[in-house]
């Protein structure tokens, strides 16, 4: 959040230094930075955005339709919907919890308790994955105990959740830690010096205050939910049907020459970044 | 309400904040708690409040210990120096929070909150902000609000935080007027923390003035700005000329030169022959002597005058030491009569000096 409250102050001094004949650029030099800009914005971004689309529409509607309605990719949906809506609210327990005893409390090992909300950014999801069959797989550590008990994880949707709710562990945390360390802890003391529980304290002062940002670490953390690929591919197994998240189903449709139903599917997935951006942008609007 | 406190000890690492602090503050006073930054004081206040622990000690709230009294508990209104305003909320809500967070059972009603809100807002002479939001307020307007926010729950004691410390010196200067009033109207027990001697002087009735986690003095602002107990409360209040010297019973021996104690002023009989000693003469107790050869007084050189209202302030230095500063007020007048002008070597001779042993 503060990142974006800079933003939009950088573009007003941005403002100011093109208005001033003194600062001002030339022409050339101006046009040339946009020009370049622009046209590594259209060919990074904006093609591959389109060619999602076109190639999905390629063979037309009719195909398209039956892509996005097949049985599997309704699976598909569901298990990636499930996931999400499982990892996202645990993520915003604990993202919120942490970065309130992180920015409002001294304690030792802090710093490391920092450290480790960072890993699953500095892992690469794929050992994150790995770790996952390591320990609950067939062979792994608790391997044997689960299937004495019938517990199936890897290669099932608990696997999935698992590796979901890994990847995402990072995102409210981060988001609401330098918030709140930035707000500080006088408004809850001015709170409790009012007579206000704990639990009123946070409901009615905290919350709020840092409401924004936190729907913004959701709305990253959802993203990211849906599109995890790497770490949920290695628990997943590929079972069609089964255990096939939407971006695990446009890489089989696609292995399997399927090109304009895995692009189909794929544009499911992008629909979904254009629907995260468009609630970015909203949060970005409300909150500054 | 009265407050205690009881050797209160505070440890910030290797850091002694407060060091064996014992105070007594009077039911119904305005006190000031004095003292440079790092000096302790907001540390005390938020002991007093409970927000920060003490390593040792006692605080008694009318005479009962309060030391393991929750916060919430305590029954105090804090006022922190940015204020610490809800900003979500509107000033009608910010007021009305304290009431709104209690038991169910001890909670007014809609309507009282109302009543209690308005009436609240009227005090602090706000009524028609009651809709804004705190960040549509200037800072002396956040300020009121936070005043009304901790009286809407009846504290019994008032704590303020450097209440002027955020605000330009112009509102600065009202506000103090009308916290004093304030006061006079509620005699609610306040204790407020502030680093300018000029603000504890005008608005407390009783000054506790603080040094390195220590006090130094305590007592009226009268009391403690014309009898500085020490050296730092000498210093710390109000402009002040510092002699090092030697005690020779007619007066301090400032390197060959003799400061003359005055002869309406008391021996100080405490003080030993030739032991190193300070004195200090504020600047309207020095008197400029025109004749350089006369056989007492400090001698010094006029380095600047700046004559702009009724006093004039001579600016000076030592005459074989050019580092030390001196500082004069004499009536604008006499710049002219005595045709003091810079550069002009002359004498200086206390009218009153406060002698203090050195170390």
């Amino acid at each position: 959040m503060s990142g974006m409250v800079g933003g939009i102050q950088a573009y007003q001094g941005a403002d100011i230094y093109e208005l001033s004949p003194a600062t001002r650029e030339p022409k050339w030099a101006r046009y040339t930075i946009l020009g370049l800009s622009l046209a590594f914005f259209a060919i990074f971004l904006l093609m591959p955005l389109l060619a999602v689309f076109v190639e999905a529409l390629r063979k037309g509607w009719d195909v398209y339709w039956q892509a996005i309605t097949h049985p599997d990719t309704g699976a598909a949906i569901r298990l990636t919907l499930l996931a999400a809506a499982i990892a996202i609210p645990l993520n915003l327990v604990f993202g919120v919890a942490a970065a309130w005893c992180i920015s409002k409390f001294e304690f030792r090992g802090k710093q490391l308790l920092i450290t480790l909300i960072d890993l699953p950014f500095s892992v690469s999801p794929v050992v994150a994955g790995l770790v996952y069959v390591l320990v609950f797989g067939a062979h792994g550590w608790f391997g044997e105990w689960l299937s004495e008990h019938n517990i199936k994880i890897i290669f099932a949707v608990p696997g999935i959740v698992l590796a979901t709710i890994f990847v995402t562990f990072p995102f409210v945390a981060r988001e609401l830690i330098p918030l709140m360390q930035a707000q500080g802890t006088d408004a809850e003391e001015a709170a409790v010096s009012l007579g206000a529980s704990g639990w009123q304290t946070f409901w009615r002062v905290t919350l709020p205050s840092i409401k924004w940002g936190l729907l913004y670490g959701v709305i990253l953390c959802n993203a990211r939910a849906m599109g995890e690929f790497g770490a949920v591919s290695v628990v997943s197994g590929h079972l069609r049907g089964q255990t096939t998240t939407l971006p695990l189903h446009v890489e089989i449709l696609y292995n399997e020459y399927q090109f304009a139903a895995a692009f189909a599917v794929a544009s499911l997935l992008a629909l979904l970044a254009l629907v995260t951006l468009g609630i970015k942008l909203f949060i970005e609007w409300r909150s500054a | 309400m009265s407050i205690q406190v009881k050797n209160i000890n505070k440890r910030f690492s290797n850091f002694q904040a407060l060091n064996d602090i014992s105070l007594d503050f009077p039911t119904g006073k305005l006190v000031a708690l004095l003292g440079p930054s790092g000096c302790g004081k907001t540390t005390l206040l938020r002991i007093i409040a409970g927000l920060e622990t003490a390593d040792s000690g006692q605080i008694l709230l009318e005479g009962a210990d309060a030391s393991n009294l929750h916060v919430r508990e305590r029954q105090i209104g804090f006022m922190f120096q940015h204020y610490a305003l809800f900003q979500h909320m509107s000033v009608f809500e910010n007021v009305a929070f304290g009431l709104r967070v209690k038991p169910k059972n001890e909670r007014p009603s809609e309507a009282a909150i109302r009543q209690r809100v308005t009436e609240l807002l009227e005090l602090v002479q706000l009524g028609n902000l009651a809709k804004r939001y705190p960040s549509q307020l200037s800072g002396g307007q956040r300020q009121r609000i936070a005043l009304a926010r901790a009286l809407a729950v009846n504290p019994r004691v008032l704590l303020l935080d450097e209440p002027f410390g955020a605000l330009d010196a112009k509102v600065r200067k009202e506000l103090r007027r009308w916290l004093r009033q304030l006061h006079d109207e509620l005699h609610i027990t306040s204790i407020f923390v502030t680093h300018d001697q000029e603000e504890a002087l005008e608005v407390a009735d009783e000054i506790v003035l603080m040094n390195k986690g220590q006090v130094e003095q305590v007592g009226s602002p009268l009391e403690v700005f014309r009898h500085p107990a020490t050296p730092f409360a000498f210093n710390f209040l109000g402009t002040a000329n510092r002699f090092d010297g030697k005690w020779a019973r007619s007066g301090v021996l400032v390197s060959e030169d003799l400061l003359p104690l005055p002869p309406t002023q008391a021996i100080h009989t405490h003080l030993a022959e030739g032991g190193d000693v300070i004195a200090f003469a504020r600047p309207h107790d020095l008197q400029i002597e025109t004749n350089f050869e006369a056989a007492q007084g400090v001698r010094a050189k006029i380095s600047r005058i700046l004559a702009f209202g009724p006093m004039a302030r001579v600016e000076l230095s030592h005459a074989t030491q050019p580092e030390t500063y001196y500082e004069v007020d004499v009536p604008a007048l006499s710049i002219a009569s005595l045709n003091l002008h810079e550069g002009q070597a002359v004498r200086l001779r206390p009218s009153q000096l406060q002698v203090f042993p050195a170390g």
